[in-house]
């Protein structure tokens, strides 16, 4: 059953990242971007991780996606026009690129033992369930990045009042 | 006081200051300079600084579930940070020229940076750490293009916004890592989960995927490209914010997870660290000789102090962290102080870039050219500056702990670098070029010269009675060392070599 979960949003959630780069029209690259989000959760939730599955759901198909549609709306976007880039990057990106995902592949199927495993279960042996759990990290445990955050959030306010700032 | 007020004192002071700075510019009228905001910024960092010497007092504070650990060491850092924020905001307050009606932003913005830094030097969970870092990198990423309109400052801040994201991921990604191999993501629990570990390899990688972020935010070779252009882009009251108090934020990070975290894998980045050490000083002085541009020269002057300052790294840990503590001092005392005297000497428009521009400004601003020649002197490493005490130290616990050939790497390093820095001081007290003879300088301010002489008094403080700093260095370096591993050998301390 997982394995079958995982074939099939492991290969929709591939897909609609090439389908992602390939698509021309702003709007088609974003609702693309949304097949993966929701592929991703349901990976997510197929390996036990049922708040980072609807967090991913809200958070990115939710939030983000609609702030990007918005602001592809706002632009008015039109179809992409290409430039022919770099001729080295023509020439040099896809076999590199391969090159680079042989190497990786063959490092990590030849040698994956000496990286060990490791068992997060033990971790987990108090919680009542995966919710409780995440509410006692994130307030009591980690309440102090938890936060902070927000001193990043307002950092990040103030930048995007200065960007949009008119120099006289 | 409560435990949990107590032991973060300074950066409620900081952030409470930079939300008031933040409310009461709006009440200014829209032409009016924000000096007054500047003030107010000064004070609440003094007030921090205070705060922080108060701490002291106290031994080990512990706080928010054991995520913060205030320390000699933690303080060590935030008094220099404050010093560091300090200086800047001094330096800046009559920077703007005709643009200081939007310099409220920008005093909120350092005020916030520095809170970020302080919380990650006294931060012992690397959740907490990664939270400082990116209060600390988004507000520096902000103000190195706060002059809008300029070409070199848009490319400065977002060639630094891109590859500061991308190095924070790796830092990220390091950190999880980390939690996968030993269960925690807290300093000390990581230490006692690696002697467990079913994933040694795992562990180590997180370790390298954490040094690779850190090298980025400190400058490091081989992740350096960034620094000439984003130095050179920058203001240069934010340039010497940030060659100096977010790289000691990172450096003190670093000797937290390495002596605190990591001490069982030393033998395994000892070696990491010795080649981008010895990569940091080659890269930084080759590249410094070819500038002509000031700020671009003192960027790679600052790859090869973080190069110098690695060396302390692959000491024993007490020679170490105690030399790697007072080279953070006496760097971010000259170079601070070395972009103070840039900033008044150049202004908003940046009238002085190459070294020609440099040519003649003893005879016209006698005081300023002394200044920023002995901030040269001491980036040099002569004698009688804080910048001769650092490298010694340095180098002499290298030496101490059989590294021989990276105190070599050093010391000829420290011979290129007398070139390029001696070509700035020479250019200031030769014969003025044809160009040059009419320029004019700006009047050099009250808050400015303030600013020159407290850097210039801490250089020559350092060089002339380094005990005092030294002391409270290692101090913080028996914090770090006593809570870790019985692999350490038994290490002297600094002062056996002979300063006292």
């Amino acid at each position: 059953m997982q394995l079958a979960l995982f074939i099939i949003f492991g290969l929709l959630a591939v897909a609609g990242a090439v389908n992602f780069l390939l698509q021309r029209h702003p709007i088609n690259s974003a609702l693309s971007l949304v097949v993966v989000m929701m592929s991703l959760a349901v990976l997510y939730w197929s390996l036990g991780a049922e708040f980072l599955a609807a967090a991913q759901v809200i958070v990115y198909s939710g939030a983000i996606m609609v702030l990007f549609v918005f602001v592809v709306m706002l632009l008015n976007a039109g179809e992409e026009e290409r430039t022919h880039g770099s001729r080295a990057a023509y020439i040099a990106g896809f076999p590199g690129a391969a090159a680079i995902f042989c190497l990786l592949s063959f490092v990590f199927l030849t040698n994956g033992k000496a990286f060990g495993s490791t068992d997060l279960t033990s971790h987990l042996t108090h919680a009542v369930n995966n919710i409780a759990e995440i509410s006692q990290v994130l307030f009591k445990d980690l309440l102090l990045p938890f936060e902070v955050t927000s001193i990043l959030i307002l950092v990040a306010i103030l930048g995007a009042v200065v960007l949009a700032r008119k120099e006289q | 006081m409560a435990p949990n007020v107590l032991a973060l004192l300074p950066e409620y002071i900081l952030t409470i200051t930079g939300v008031l700075v933040m409310l009461a510019d709006p009440l200014f009228p829209d032409e009016k300079a924000r000096k007054p905001l500047g003030w107010l910024a000064i004070l609440g960092t003094v007030a921090a600084g205070l705060a922080s010497w108060y701490q002291l007092r106290f031994g080990v504070l512990h706080a928010f579930y054991g995520t913060i650990q205030v320390d000699s060491f933690s303080v060590f850092f935030h008094l220099l940070i404050a010093a560091v924020a300090l200086v800047t905001l001094l330096s800046s307050l009559d920077y703007f020229e005709g643009h200081a009606n939007v310099a409220g932003e920008y005093f909120a913005l350092v005020l916030f940076g520095a809170t970020g830094m302080m919380l990650m030097t006294c931060s012992v969970e690397l959740l907490m750490v990664f939270v400082g870092l990116e209060i600390s990198s988004i507000s520096t990423y902000i103000m190195a293009g706060f002059r809008k309109g300029k070409a070199p400052a848009s490319e400065a801040s977002i060639k630094y916004f891109l590859l500061g994201s991308f190095a924070t991921a790796f830092f990220l990604y390091g950190i999880a890592l980390a939690f996968g191999a030993t269960g925690s993501t807290r300093i000390d629990a990581i230490a006692q989960g690696l002697a467990t570990t079913s994933a040694p390899t795992l562990a180590f990688l997180s370790l390298a995927l954490i040094i690779i972020g850190i090298g980025f935010k400190v400058s490091a070779a081989p992740f350096q490209v960034w620094t000439p252009d984003v130095y050179q882009g920058a203001p240069a009251p934010v340039v010497g914010l940030m060659s100096t108090a977010p790289k000691a934020a990172a450096f003190a990070v670093l000797l937290r997870i390495l002596f605190s975290g990591f001490p069982a894998y030393e033998h395994r980045w000892a070696a990491l660290i010795w080649i981008i050490a010895a990569l940091s000083m080659f890269v930084g002085n080759l590249g410094a000789l070819m500038q002509r541009d000031v700020k671009r020269m003192l960027a790679y002057s600052s790859i090869a102090h973080a190069g110098y300052l690695l060396v302390a790294y692959t000491a024993f840990p007490a020679d170490g962290i105690a030399s790697a503590c007072f080279y953070t001092a006496a760097y971010a005392a000259m170079n601070v102080g070395a972009f103070t005297a840039i900033t008044i000497i150049g202004g908003y428009n940046e009238r002085a870039r190459t070294i020609d521009d440099y040519a003649g400004l003893a005879l016209k601003r006698p005081a300023l050219a002394a200044a920023l020649g002995l901030f040269l002197i001491s980036l040099i490493g002569i004698p009688f500056t804080g910048g001769f005490f650092g490298k010694f130290y340095v180098f002499s616990a290298a030496l101490h702990s059989g590294n021989v050939w990276l105190a070599v790497i050093g010391l000829l390093n420290s011979g290129i670098a007398c070139f390029y820095y001696l070509r700035l001081l020479a250019a200031l007290y030769a014969k003025p070029a044809q160009q040059n003879e009419h320029a004019t300088y700006s009047p050099v301010t009250v808050p400015a010269a303030i600013a020159l002489t407290f850097t210039a008094v801490a250089t020559v403080l350092l060089g002339i009675a380094p005990n005092r700093i030294l002391g409270l260095a290692q101090r913080s370096a028996s914090v770090t060392t006593n809570q870790s591993s019985p692999l350490q050998p038994s290490a002297g301390t600094v002062s056996s070599t002979g300063t006292h």
